[in-house]
């Protein structure tokens, strides 16, 4: 690998991390915090953590990150995947804990706010996609239905996460979740028109050169 | 003006609350409708929450009128319970909780902390309950969300209809 490629890498990890960490410390540092018990704030950083995520999962598939091409990036895409599983449950199961009522209405659908709608929405469609993407090598479906299926659902879970974030007046930064938010959909929308939806995959990835 | 946009805002929301102004002529105050419960009213509700000067340390202030259903009429003595996600506690914490009851022209007052967003929205919460009150109305639930979290005020009416 040559000084300017290591270096290109560098800087793109280090603007990744910045991009992840910064809407974090922004939501831990929120007033809101004042006036919260500890699982409410777990509930809610929880959440804040799922969003960063999403930005990761497009980047991982499209291969985009220096030293996570292809075959690598699609493995912790999968970890990733995993991950989010486990943010989702943080978030609804500490938000439970904190107020039953409130997270029972939004399960069925029949909460007064709009945004805890999208929430739920959100997360039948990160379900419904672990779900497949643990039973995939079981269902033997082609590789193009297969992909439409995972890309249609990660829109779903893209778009309604961030309406979801937009509308709730919570610890996140008003400019980190915007700017969050903006680089989710702008990674779903990339990679979405990049990768080939009927199946060249192996051929690409056979193309890319060795690790270094 | 400020004042005057103010006290618009406040009979707008008063309008749209209770379908109705408060100060409708008395021939459309004929069919004044009652109140429906809100949706997510009753969540995290602690029945009969004792009655207080106001809950907490006060800085907030939520109002709100009482009247009855088809005439208008403004009810005295009616017991309101109120209680919010404040800067002294959470919806569940029954010192969150507390109740007043209306004056001679059906209107109450409560001092209590701060609304602060909980749940998405800064909101708040307030019980007519029958179980609660003699004076024999249906049981409603309010959850009106405040313009922006910095208002330090909230106001909701009620229409109650006979039980």
């Amino acid at each position: 690998m040559t000084g300017a490629r290591s270096l290109r890498a560098v800087v793109i990890w280090a603007a990744l991390a910045a991009v992840l960490a910064v809407p974090l410390a922004v939501a831990a540092r929120s007033p809101l915090l004042a006036w919260r018990d500890p699982v409410y704030i777990a509930a809610g950083l929880a959440g804040v953590v799922a969003l960063g995520l999403l930005l990761l999962q497009p980047l991982l598939a499209g291969g985009y990150l220096p030293g996570l091409r292809m075959r690598l990036g699609r493995r912790v895409h999968a970890w990733v995947g995993a991950g989010l599983v486990a943010a989702l449950a943080v978030h609804i199961g500490a938000l439970w804990l904190t107020s039953p009522p409130d997270v029972v209405d939004a399960l069925l659908l029949r909460s007064p706010t709009p945004f805890s709608a999208w929430g739920v929405i959100a997360t039948w469609a990160v379900l419904t996609s672990a779900l497949l993407a643990v039973l995939r090598g079981r269902l033997r479906w082609r590789l193009m239905v297969w992909r439409l299926c995972h890309i249609g659902l990660a829109l779903v879970i893209v778009l309604s996460s961030v309406v979801h974030a937009m509308l709730i007046d919570g610890t996140m930064g008003l400019m980190s979740k915007v700017a969050l938010s903006a680089l989710v959909v702008a990674a779903a929308v990339k990679v979405v028109i990049d990768l080939p939806l009927i199946g060249k995959m192996h051929r690409r990835v056979d193309r890319q050169p060795p690790p270094a | 003006m400020a004042q005057a946009l103010k006290a618009r805002r406040t009979f707008l929301l008063a309008a749209a609350t209770t379908a109705a102004s408060g100060i409708t002529s008395p021939l459309r105050a004929q069919g004044l409708a009652p109140t429906p419960t809100m949706r997510g009213g009753a969540n995290n509700y602690l029945p009969g929450a004792p009655l207080v000067e106001r809950i907490g340390g006060g800085g907030f202030l939520m109002t709100g009128t009482v009247r009855r259903a088809g005439d208008g009429a403004p009810l005295p003595r009616v017991r309101i319970q109120i209680w919010a996600h404040t800067t002294e506690g959470h919806e569940r914490d029954p010192h969150s909780h507390g109740a007043t009851l209306t004056d001679a022209n059906g209107v109450f007052r409560m001092e209590m902390p701060q609304i602060i967003p909980a749940f998405g929205q800064a909101h708040g919460h307030l019980a007519y309950d029958a179980e609660h009150d003699g004076n024999g109305f249906e049981t409603v639930f309010l959850r009106p969300v405040m313009r922006s979290a910095s208002d330090t005020r909230l106001s909701a009416d009620f229409v109650l209809r006979r039980a």
